[in-house]
């Protein structure tokens, strides 16, 4: 899927929130991917992505299910108060029809019991990096990456907050890589009562990038 | 933001039970209007917290009777009633201001419409183990 248009930053801007990369590119394709699923099946009327950054995921997927004539609320939330505003500005840029609600917050912590089993679509491409425990927790451009312990830190703390938002239909994306352990956090999930799979997977530079999906396991 | 995001927002700082409802402290609202959706509206009703909206209502300067006192499956049903809501959530945009917890008093700002939820290290629930 393209890219939405980012003309209205400068490489300055990039100082201060996430540029978008291959982490970025691979979760655009494999919403791409899902496009029918997610018009068809899902039909969201609420998605949440946490950590917009630049915002183009969230516009891209907003993008993405107007073409298929849905009508969703367009929830995004990141901690570093330049990437909210800057969501805001490529959903504007972009002329998004959907409705785009920007929050700036620590994960869904302002919003987990509001909208708890309501969210059809989550979308998460969190801080992954191994980093030492001391980087995280910021609210500048080293909240991008920076994910303590095995790159897990922030993940971790996301898992159960995904199996309380998500709606009976609804479905999970997550940017993992290797070092993270991928199967460690499916068995995890699984134990919150949803299922796991990897959609897709790339080598990017020197990561080996994976989009895990989860859904609500049958009963 | 939104009446409809307010709608989900709460104060999640240590000690704070519900910090829900949030008030609304409007300094800058601006009337936008939306195409109307009323499938998108029906499907949301049920799952409004409707005495919060009310108040939310209220507080931005709206007539305090643009809603009634209770949804029932009859007023989905009627378009008028749906026209209304749709307006309450989609289209009144609270640009500046703040957000403040009813049990603690605690602020989060509000500012290019966008609310700032952040709470101090301090703050946290985790902290207290
Ligand atoms: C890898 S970047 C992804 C940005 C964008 N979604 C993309 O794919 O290009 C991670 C984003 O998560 C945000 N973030 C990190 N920790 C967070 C937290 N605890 N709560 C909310 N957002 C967070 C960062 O500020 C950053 O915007």
């Amino acid at each position: 899927m393209a890219l939405p248009s980012l003309e209205h930053f400068s490489y300055k801007d990039y100082d201060t929130f996430y540029e978008p990369s291959d982490d970025t590119y691979l979760l655009l394709d494999a919403l791409d991917a899902d496009r029918r699923f997610l018009a068809d099946t899902v039909q969201p009327s609420v998605c949440l992505e946490i950590g917009p950054g630049s915002g183009a995921i969230t516009t891209a997927l907003a993008t993405l299910l107007a073409e298929e004539r849905g009508f969703s609320l367009m929830l995004a939330v990141d901690i570093n108060a330049s990437a909210a505003t800057a969501t805001a500005a490529t959903a504007a840029a972009n002329s998004v029809t959907l409705p785009v609600e920007v929050v700036q917050g620590d994960l869904a912590n302002a919003l987990e019991r509001g909208l708890s089993g309501r969210v059809d679509v989550l979308v998460f491409n969190p801080p992954y990096v191994p980093t030492p425990p001391e980087e995280v927790g910021t609210q500048d451009i080293a909240a991008a990456w920076a994910g303590g312990r095995r790159g897990r830190e922030v993940i971790d703390r996301v898992l159960p907050q995904a199996a309380a938002l998500l709606s009976n239909k609804g479905v999970f994306y997550l940017v993992v890589v290797q070092e993270n352990r991928p199967q460690e956090i499916m068995s995890v999930m699984k134990g919150l009562g949803l299922s796991g799979q990897t959609a897709c997977t790339r080598r990017a530079k020197n990561e080996l990038l994976s989009i895990l999906k989860f859904t609500k396991a049958p009963p | 933001m939104r009446l409809l995001t307010h709608n989900v927002l709460r104060c999640a700082i240590k000690g704070v039970e519900e910090g829900y409802p949030l008030s609304i402290e409007a300094s800058e609202v601006q009337m936008e209007e939306s195409p109307f959706r009323p499938d998108f509206v029906k499907h949301i009703a049920p799952t409004l917290n409707w005495p919060a909206l009310r108040q939310a209502v209220k507080q931005v300067g709206l007539p305090e009777d643009m809603l009634p006192e209770a949804v029932s499956d009859a007023l989905l049903g009627d378009e008028a009633f749906l026209r209304a809501l749709h307006r309450v959530l989609m289209d009144v945009h609270v640009v500046a201001g703040a957000l403040v917890c009813p049990e603690s008093g605690r602020r989060f700002p509000i500012a290019h419409g966008i609310p700032d939820m952040m709470i101090a290290e301090g703050e946290c629930p985790r902290d207290d183990k």
